[in-house]
């Protein structure tokens, strides 16, 4: 497939579906989610418990856990750079999660950082070990020689200090912000295209998440990678995404460039998170809570899954259809009533979809 | 913000109507039952389980004869089988279960003994037929069995055949299955008592207790296991009656069964006291007594219960191995090792691999309580998934 | 430390309107090695902590990881027993000295002294009803039974924003903001005085954290409480506290009125705090600075200030002499050599007001 009209587009990804089969009932993890990623970018995630902000990323990974997960219906489409320097388009959700070809991206195109790096260190093998592993799967021609050297300088520039010591530790023996650095530096053993940072910084104090944060942001300058980055913390996904795509039960909300999402956020759910949380700086103004509570799970909804939640609620329209994707303004798409032209007309378009 | 407040109930009633309240009102057992049902394999091993056990609280009932009758002329005699057609040179059709005497001959040329059903005779079966007299409970007798014959003196129906002696192999197994059965049960409530009484105080107090205790159970683990209860049932005098040996073997088994047990209370009670749930209790003002009984306690008996169930099967083959081996339960007793001794002669085995039938006994009851067990396991924490 | 004290909470603390006076606080964990559990040094999670609460008053205790925040706030509450130090609590029926309290005593001091749990899942026994864990303190202290406590438990859920007809359910049917709920009512339902709440919104989603912070706030107007405010976020600790307190290192660094504090910080660790959290107004936003280092490991203390590693004002005294106490005012102190003559930045935008 030719590069020409792509630029720098890596990744697309377009209508996943992705259905957890579970005892207790299904649970429509993400239901309509689409979304591009450029090289050099950084799209931020937003989403609360549920949203299905980590199984979005997880599908790309390919590392849903399947059974119980199903993909439905989607396309994840990569765009990778061949040995000849063209680009070759491949489709990761028809690949077989488990073979050859999606080990290769994973690992090779794309890296993640979790949460808990302490999950994704194995607590028998040192570091070292286990960057060098990752290299000398992905990398072509490398010894274990020319491993440790690349793992020590990973190390290095991730920022552990001493590196040609650090290379012999067990990942116990480091402290959360470096195994966390650690993690980082697995993640980019073999220069992915793409990083996958699911809320890494979570579990860090805020001191520490600035390093970290601002090494992932460095790293982007260096390598020209592009970001997904997960967060529940709107403030810290302020600080690091271009753009950013708000998600709530499974649905893409609203999705825009990060300046706008926070100015000029469209959808009400939205503008109800940035009155409800706490604020730094600013003048100090009461909160206004979301009222109710995340819907149960397995919940199935007819119209919009904010609807009960929502101040802006329109009886008869958003309970009885699913809201539609509107475009109000240029790069700027909410999912909300709110902005059709026509309610009767959206909501016939969103039924037909 | 009374506006908001009201708005959140408007959604909690919402929320309410969908939901199925019974789950919401549901306390930890009903958890627990509802997750168990899920695991066929588990209920239907459950079922069996409890069946097998009928058997060996009634083995006199469900067994046609005594462990002890012989039968001179049937030694080693393979398993008698059950028509329901008859079988006769002149009959045909079907003519309800029955079974034929066996004629007995001498293979001139093997010189081994070779049975042939007598096909001329078919005698018939039916469900609660009168036999030999046994003991249900201390004087309580009776001779109704589960299934017999009204033919005068007819010749012996052993489903499972007869050992070297001409003994029914089918009510030895049931007869032995009284004592397997019950010395895994009684051996592990012993190993219980034993385990929550000392893991708690390891648990609970910690310190130079816990430190000893924790000693004494690596000291105990580490001792090769079958070497030290052949020391320990070889100790025990031949000629003590059968349930004192009983008794003795039991105590023998949970000696070294205590320790795993000891391990789970201890592992339990160390990371509960931890949990947020006791340091909340001791915040609002409870007392140390009722946060271990109402709060921790609780808190593992499910997997106790996982824990117990799955021990049982150890017992069972524990028992079986020492009877085995000749320390365990002695003869004139029987049990499945005792019946397995008999079947230790590769030769007897290759000849009549009937002998082998209690192995399939045992095999069955370990398989099924470890069922059980795993079905139960998957159930115990109903609170591992939020 | 002296004339900090002496400034703030009086002679020997009887001063009017004080509810808690806490003098020279510790608790230090034992390590302890090899088979007869010798001690062989000291996490010194809380080391000489000291400072009063006034009655209905928010105190914002705010730190990192480590720094011995939740220690701090259980070692009040008697969970665990204090290294050394004492906590006297003003109640009306007297005041009590926690250190060593009699059994009497110690009824009256659980009643009055209370507790909110970081996590909502955990801080629930399971396999206990709402009306079973709401009412366990009114049980215990033998304060209500029966139907006195059915009908007492049933009053406060109703003030937490919950519905009675949910008494008898199991916490599993709650979702996370609804537990809190429930841990909030256990907390109140025996009318404390002073509740002390360990990262009560950490736990939550972002959508729920507010609707719990508003919930405290209303609670205290009703019920007349002091807070005790645990949380290593400062947005929060700035939205629903009066005055901050600042630990590293198991020690209190910095203490003062929040919008001083926030605006000016005397300590060099406060400001550097203040200065990581990401901005969010706009112009800034997502602005926060970056500074190198991990606070020390607290059972391996170097001599001077716990701060020096990190501190880029850092001078030859900090490494050789503990920082004394320095009073900004009678409100305001921070342990730092240099607290007078720096000049830090904190928030850039001042707070108005609360409009309630």
């Amino acid at each position: 497939m030719s590069d020409t009209g792509r630029g720098d587009l890596l990744l697309e990804v377009r209508n996943l579906q992705v259905h957890f089969y579970l005892f207790e009932g299904v649970v429509q993890a993400v239901n309509d989610v689409s979304f591009d990623v450029h090289r050099g970018r950084t799209l931020g995630i937003i989403g609360e418990s549920g949203s299905g902000k980590s199984v979005s990323a997880q599908s790309v990974m390919g590392i849903v856990p399947s059974p119980p997960a199903k993909q439905l219906a989607g396309e994840i489409r990569l765009h990778r750079a061949t040995p000849d320097g063209g680009i070759e388009t491949v489709d990761l959700g028809r690949l077989d999660p488990r073979g050859q070809e999606y080990r290769d991206v994973r690992g090779g195109e794309i890296g993640m950082i979790f949460q808990e790096p302490m999950t994704s260190f194995s607590p028998l093998h040192t570091v070292g070990d286990q960057i060098g592993e990752a290299i000398l799967l992905h990398i072509p021609d490398s010894t274990p020689q020319s491993a440790r050297e690349r793992t020590v300088d990973l190390l290095r520039r991730v920022g552990i200090p001493r590196p040609d010591r650090a290379v012999d530790a067990y990942p116990h023996e480091l402290s959360g912000g470096m195994r966390q650095r650690a993690m980082i530096a697995m993640a980019l053993s073999c220069d992915p295209a793409l990083l996958i940072a699911d809320e890494p910084t979570t579990a860090l104090d805020v001191t520490i998440e600035a390093q970290i944060l601002e090494l992932i942001q460095e790293l982007q300058d260096d390598l020209n990678m592009a970001i997904i980055y997960i967060s529940h913390d709107l403030a810290v996904v302020g600080g690091v995404a271009d753009e950013v795509m708000v998600m709530y039960l499974g649905l893409v909300m609203e999705h825009a460039d990060a300046e706008t999402i926070f100015d000029e956020p469209l959808h009400p759910y939205t503008r109800a998170l940035w009155q409800s949380i706490p604020k730094i700086d600013g003048p100090l103004e009461q909160l206004v809570p979301i009222s109710g509570n995340i819907p149960n799970p397995f919940a199935v909804h007819k119209g919009c899954p904010f609807y009960a939640r929502c101040t802006e609620r329109i009886q008869g329209v958003c309970d009885e259809s699913p809201p539609p994707v509107l475009e109000p303004r240029q790069g700027h798409t909410v999912r909300c009533f709110l902005y059709a032209d026509d309610v009767d007309l959206a909501s016939n378009g969103a039924a037909g979809d | 913000m009374t506006a908001s407040t009201e708005v959140f109930e408007e959604v909690l009633v919402a929320d309410q109507a969908e939901q199925d309240d019974r789950f919401y009102y549901a306390s930890q057992w009903s958890l627990i039952w509802w997750r168990f049902r899920r695991h066929r394999v588990a209920i239907v091993s459950t079922i069996l389980l409890l069946l097998l056990y009928l058997l060996a609280v009634l083995p006199g009932f469900f067994s046609p004869y005594l462990p002890s009758t012989r039968f001179e002329s049937y030694q080693e005699a393979p398993p008698v089988r059950l028509h329901w057609m008859d079988k006769s040179p002149e009959g045909g059709g079907f003519i309800g279960p029955h079974y034929y005497g066996y004629e007995k001959t001498l293979n001139k040329e093997t010189f081994k003994y070779e049975f042939a059903p007598i096909l001329d005779n078919p005698i018939k079966l039916r469900l609660f037929a009168p036999g030999p007299e046994y003991t249900i409970v201390g004087d309580w007798t009776s001779t109704v069995h589960f299934f017999g014959t009204d033919v005068e003196e007819p010749p012996p129906f052993m489903l499972f055949g007869a050992d070297r002696l001409g003994r029914d192999l089918l009510s030895r197994t049931l007869y032995g299955a009284r004592i397997s059965l019950s010395i895994g049960l009684i051996g592990v409530a012993l190993s219980l008592i034993l385990g929550v009484i000392l893991g708690g105080i390891s648990g609970y107090f910690g310190g130079l207790v816990d430190e000893v205790i924790q000693r004494l159970i690596d000291f105990l683990i580490s001792i090769p296991q079958i070497p030290l209860w052949m020391a320990l049932s070889a100790a025990l005098p031949r000629d003590w009656p059968v349930l004192k040996t009983y008794f003795a073997i039991t105590i023998i088994l949970s000696i070294l069964g205590w320790t795993g047990l000891a391990r789970v209370v201890r592992g339990k009670l160390l990371s509960l006291r931890e949990e947020d749930y006791a340091m909340a209790a001791k915040a609002a003002g409870t007392g140390e007594s009722r946060i271990i009984f109402k709060h921790l306690l609780p808190g593992f008996t499910s997997h106790l219960i996982v824990t117990v169930t799955l021990a049982v099967p150890t017992m069972i083959l524990a028992e079986t191995a020492l009877s085995f081996l000749g320390l365990g339960i002695q003869p004139p007793a029987v049990s499945w090792g005792t019946l397995l001794q008999d079947a230790q002669d590769i030769v007897a085995i290759a000849q009549h691999p009937h002998q082998l039938i209690p192995a399939a006994w045992v095999m069955a009851a370990v398989l099924l309580f470890n069922n059980v067990g795993d079905g139960l396991r998957d159930a115990a924490d109903p609170y591992s998934d939020h | 430390m002296a004339d900090v004290m002496q400034t703030t909470s009086g002679a020997n603390g009887a001063a009017a309107g004080e509810l808690l006076q806490v003098e020279g606080l510790s608790k230090y964990f034992p390590i302890t090695k090899g088979f007869l559990r010798r001690v062989i040094g000291f996490t010194k999670a809380v080391h000489d902590v000291s400072f009063t609460l006034a009655n209905g008053e928010t105190l914002g205790v705010v730190g990192e990881s480590g720094c011995g925040k939740t220690t701090l706030g259980r070692t009040i509450l008697q969970l665990y027993d204090m290294t050394a130090g004492s906590v006297r609590i003003n109640l009306d029926e007297g005041q009590l000295d926690v250190g060593s309290l009699t059994p009497e005593e110690r009824k009256l001091f659980r009643r009055r002294a209370q507790m909110i749990f970081q996590d909502p899942f955990a801080s629930l026994n399971p396999r206990m009803n709402i009306l079973e864990t709401v009412g366990e303190p009114l049980l215990v202290n033998g304060v209500a039974k029966g139907t006195e406590l059915e009908q007492r438990v049933a009053r406060i859920i109703e003030q937490v924003g919950l519905r009675v007809e949910h008494l008898r359910r199991y916490p599993h049917s709650f979702s996370g903001g609804q537990r809190q709920r429930i841990g909030i009512a256990r907390a109140l339902v025996v009318n404390p005085r002073l509740v002390i709440a360990d990262e009560p919104v950490s736990a939550l989603d972002v959508s729920i954290q507010a609707q719990i912070l508003n919930l405290l706030q209303e609670l205290q107007g009703e019920f007349h409480l002091t807070y005790m405010f645990v949380s290593h976020d400062m947005s929060v600790i700035r939205y629903i506290c009066d005055r901050i307190a600042v630990m590293y290192a198991g020690r209190l660094v910095e203490l003062g009125p929040k919008d001083e504090l926030l605006e000016r910080p005397r300590h060099p660790y406060t400001a550097l705090l203040l200065a990581a959290v990401p901005r969010t107004a706009k112009g800034s936003r997502g602005k926060r600075l970056v500074t190198a280092g991990e606070p020390p490991d607290p059972a391996n203390l170097p001599t001077g200030c716990v701060f020096q590693e990190r501190c880029v004002h850092v001078q030859d005294i900090c490494r050789e002499e503990d920082p004394p106490q320095v009073s900004m005012s009678d409100r305001h102190f921070a342990a730092c050599h240099f607290a007078k003559d720096l000049n830090l930045d904190g928030i850039t935008v001042a707070p108005v007001t609360l409009s309630a």
